[in-house]
């Protein structure tokens, strides 16, 4: 069959089992509106969300959904605005990490020996040591870090993980047999990584992206919170720091603070359920049983049998 | 025992990384830092002080970077780690000592709390499986441990400090508190250590419950437990001595790991609740710029991580004989 | 002939599948005399495993028993709750599993793992346990210095051994064996056969065995039932069987295997595939693959007719019109 039409299958077959599972369809459904609010926040918001026009510490009204800062600027439109940083260094962090960690535990899987025990003690190491306080500290002698530095800071923590899933899960596949005849038919490594060894491992790859970019929005927004990241710019993160320093919680501003809260956690949801419903696929011992269909079951056929 | 010894080794090694990385980041990073820092440090303090400084920090101006490099490595293993800028005179260990209870008491209470009480919930979660409590708690936690945790932090004072004014708002105790062994301090402390450990232990724990609960399904479909099952041992037996035993064990693998979300959640919730600990300070010491106390308390973490690691390889060769005989 | 202290009636088990249940069991009538050797063979998928642990109670989901009785010394232990249950596990009924590797704890020495079983049931002191532990393994030539060891560090063989003597600490009436000797080698497996037989014969206990090698229990077990897709389509004595089967799926097992002092012959399969279990043909389940099927066996399910010490399903053997 042409790879074409494999790929096609599983593409469908990805989408069948999306519908299915309803973790997995709640969380790609939040997922989808904020990349579209975070790619086109102006379909979403009228007002520029840096302008401090309004009336500072205003309550809730119809033009104001959310209330006003204690800037004058509109919660609202800060909130949509602010989608865009944090969507977008979700998926970027994550797509990067997710290619480091594929090569990196692949290639330790696959090459064995001095290779494998190398790359496996420099993958433990960076995994153990702390990573948040790392990336105070590197961005701390940055002095506010842009994005790409705070991209780059989050891959260089964040991928030691995934590797070191990937890499057991190659190695259980390694001495699999199709790949040892594949290897026997002459094809060349590379080839057998790709084509042969890697496609197997997709959900356990696709779930790795998804944790990756998980850890990215909570981290990049602690890191905004704590005022190291770029404070001018609009993100969630940075408008907790400054509901924050202005003591939001204390002077009758709640929504400030929580407001971009909840945008936080429901992007990290989305993520954090479809990572689990992944989790599920690899593992489908984990998928959820229901004690009250058995018994149901077993009911009726007591009556009949 | 050579399982121990070469868990050591390889903390040692992690420790080391730590300390290169530390040495080299602030002379990476454009701008160097660290001479930076020497430079606003010459014109205001006595030579003395300033000689200490380039001493702990490994800024001698006229050596080579390798004997910087070794002088820094001598110096940190022997306890020198300098003088802070923000609290100058006083020395970063004094610093650190002076906070270090608070975390300890904090971080380490709430984190043990948090994963003997997960680990334990997600053992029955399994245990009963397709029961009410393992159908709602995988989704409810899953979407939980997506919650930042300083927001819920943020949460918490708002909810429960502000509006509800049941406890206090900030600090580890209060302003007009003094620092004594006296039962009406400690109470003091106990209302002001609620709201952060209960923050730090709602976050953490759905973490243990996922993993203890995804381990155990595992385990119990195992043929050993069924074995269990068919000599007719009790059931209480069974959960712990054969299911849960065999399910910690990567949970305690998994402890080790996740101890770097715990360490970066503790600093935002002490961050957030002003809780006078290390990771305030650490904070405090990015704003002020202190560097030599920032360089310190990475490695004080990173220390702090590395034990705890080692000491759950401890517990899971006491619990787990396999690894103990090595052939 | 004493009561037999097995009675399975009509047991029914069905796992749940995404597509719907599927038919593991379906309808199975055995009967186990004490001091009895019945194995029951098949190949893999069959369901006989799931018989086994349906008879020992120790299914769980997806699998569960929907219909039949298995009746123990005159009680149907369906009916029985589980603490009811916990008191015939072990002290009547034991079980020997087919890994010995899987079926121990990783983290329980032996001898700890034997306690549990005494302590579980008797109130047997420290010493007592002891000392019955080491009377079990030296019944099968284990030393009983390995009451401490763990079970990686034991040999394969051993550890197989140490199940049996594990299932033999309370003497009794039924042991349930799941291809015990599937993951050992040819020598070992028949050192097992003769230990076992040995001790049953010491002991008297009966042996409810399942494998998919018949050439292991050829010269041990009393009866031989032949199990397909969930059913049993042949029982008999194990000689009569094995000279003379009467089934073509019995027969088709029969031809697969060779004669070490007969002449040499051609080898032939069963072609063909076991039917699905969700929802399974109406007729009789092996007729896709029967070199003499008819036209009534794709639509009629053939009854199990016992006639003496025979039972057969099937429709060439037992045309509909005689029954």
């Amino acid at each position: 069959m042409s790879r074409l039409r494999i790929l096609g299958r599983r593409l469908a077959g990805a989408g069948r089992f999306l519908r299915r599972d309803k973790k997995a369809m709640v969380g790609s459904i939040i997922l989808f509106i904020l990349v579209v609010v975070a790619i086109f926040p102006s379909w979403f918001a009228r007002d520029n969300p840096a302008a401090e026009i309004y009336k500072p510490g205003a309550g809730l009204s119809w033009s104001h959904v959310l209330g006003t800062t204690s800037f004058g600027q509109d919660v609202y439109s800060q909130l949509i605005y602010g989608a865009r940083q944090s969507v977008f260094i979700a998926l970027i962090v994550g797509a990067f990490c997710t290619v480091v960690s594929v090569a990196v535990g692949v290639t330790a899987a696959y090459s064995g020996g001095l290779v494998d025990d190398t790359l496996s003690l420099f993958t433990d190491v960076i995994l153990v040591i702390p990573t948040f306080p790392l990336i105070i500290v590197i961005t701390a002698y940055a002095k506010g870090a842009s994005f790409w530095l705070i991209v780059a800071v989050l891959v260089f923590t964040g991928w030691s993980y995934g590797a070191r899933q990937l890499r057991v899960q190659a190695l259980s596949l390694r001495n699999r047999d199709y790949l040892l005849a594949a290897k026997a038919r002459g094809e060349a490594s590379w080839y057998v990584i790709t084509v042969e060894l890697i496609p197997p491992m997709t959900s356990l790859i696709v779930a790795n992206f998804l944790s990756a970019a998980l850890y990215a929005v909570l981290a990049s927004a602690a890191l905004q919170f704590i005022g190291l990241g770029n404070i001018n710019t609009e993100s969630w993160g940075t408008m907790l720091y400054w509901a924050q320093n202005n003591e939001a919680l204390q002077t009758g501003l709640p929504l400030w603070a929580l407001a971009p809260g909840v945008a936080i956690a429901l992007l990290g949801s989305a993520l954090a359920l479809l990572n689990y419903a992944f989790d599920e696929v690899s593992n489908p011992a984990l998928r959820p049983v229901s004690q009250k269909k058995m018994r149901k079951r077993m009911k009726k056929l007591e009556v009949v049998g | 025992m050579r399982f121990l010894v070469r868990r050591l080794g390889f903390l040692l090694i992690a420790l080391w990384a730590a300390l290169t990385l530390n040495f080299f980041i602030p002379r990476l990073m454009p701008g160097n830092p660290a001479e930076s820092m020497m430079a606003t440090f010459r014109g205001h303090v006595n030579p003395a002080a300033l000689k200490a400084l380039e001493v702990a920090f490994g800024v001698g101006g006229h050596q080579s970077l390798v004997s910087s490099y070794f002088q820094y490595l001598g110096n940190t293993l022997r306890g020198n780690l300098g003088i802070s800028t923000s609290y100058f005179p006083l020395s970063v260990t004094s610093v650190i000592m002076k906070a270090l209870p608070w975390s300890l008491g904090l971080v380490g209470l709430s984190t043990v709390i948090g994963f003997i009480i997960g680990t334990a919930v997600g053992a029955v979660a399994a245990w009963r499986r397709g029961g009410k409590l393992d159908s709602i708690l995988p989704p409810t936690f899953i979407v939980i441990s997506a919650f930042p945790y300083f927001w819920v932090g943020l949460l918490a004072i708002w909810l429960f400090a502000v509006t509800l004014k049941w406890f206090p708002i900030l600090g580890g105790y209060s302003e007009t508190a003094t620092e004594q062994w006296s039962w009406p301090f400690v109470g003091d402390v106990l209302t002001h250590a609620v709201l952060p450990a209960f923050t730090i232990v709602i976050t953490s724990i759905g973490g243990w419950i996922l993993t203890m609960r995804n381990n155990m399904i595992t385990v119990v479909a195992e043929d050993y437990v069924k074995m269990a099952r068919a000599k007719g041992l009790k059931n209480q037996r069974i959960l712990w001595q054969y299911a849960g035993r065999n399910a910690m064990l990567p949970s305690l693998t998994g402890f080790a790991m996740s101890l770097g979300f715990v360490i970066s959640g503790a600093i935002l919730v002490e961050y957030v609740f002003n809780y006078p600990g290390l990771g305030f300070l650490l904070l405090q010491a990015v704003q002020t710029e202190d560097y030599p106390l920032m360089q310190s308390l990475f490695l004080l973490i990173t220390v702090a991580v590395l034990l705890a690691i080692f000491v759950s390889d401890i517990v899971t060769a006491v619990l787990d004989p396999r690894t103990r005989v090595r052939t | 002939m004493s009561e037999p202290i097995l009675q399975v009636r009509d047991l029914m088990v069905e796992y749940a599948t995404p597509s719907g249940p599927a038919q593991a069991v379906h309808g199975v009538n055995l009967e186990l005399a004490q001091g009895e050797f019945l194995a029951i063979v098949g190949e893999s998928g069959c369901g006989k495993s799931t018989l086994l642990f349906a008879i020992a109670q120790l299914l769980s989901y997806p699998a569960s028993v929907v219909g039949g009785s298995v009746t123990f010394n005159g009680v149907d232990l369906r009916t029985l709750t589980d603490e009811q249950l916990r008191r015939y596990r072990w002290r009547d009924i034991s079980v020997v599993m087919q890994s010995a590797m899987n079926a121990l704890n990783p983290t329980l020495s032996i001898g700890a793992q034997l306690a549990d079983a005494c302590r579980a049931h008797t109130d047997w002191d420290d010493h007592r346990i002891t000392q019955r532990s080491e009377e079990v393994l030296a019944m099968v030539s284990i030393d009983r210095v390995h009451l401490k060891s763990f079970p990686f560090q034991l040999s394969g063989g051993m550890r197989q051994r140490a199940m049996i003597a594990m299932a033999l600490l309370l003497e009794p009436k039924l042991v349930i064996m799941d291809e015990p000797t599937s993951a050992l080698d040819v020598v070992a497996q028949r050192s097992l056969m003769r230990q076992v037989e040995a001790l049953r014969h010491e002991l008297g206990f009966a042996v409810l065995f399942v494998t998919h090698d018949m050439s292991v229990v050829s010269h041990f077990s009393d009866r031989l039932a032949v199990m397909y897709a969930g059913e049993v389509v042949e029982l008999d004595t194990t000689r009569e069987v094995f000279d003379h089967p009467q089934h073509p799926y019995s027969q088709g097992l029969m031809e697969a295997f060779p004669s070490l002092l007969g002449e040499s012959r051609q080898l032939t399969g069963i072609p063909g595939t076991p039917p699905a279990l969700v929802d399974p043909p109406p007729g009789c389940l092996f007729a896709a693959r029967c070199p003499y099927v008819m036209d009534i066996c794709r639509t009629l399910r053939p009854e199990l007719i016992t006639k003496g010490n025979r039972a057969v399903r099937c429709h060439l053997v037992n045309p509909p019109e005689s029954s």
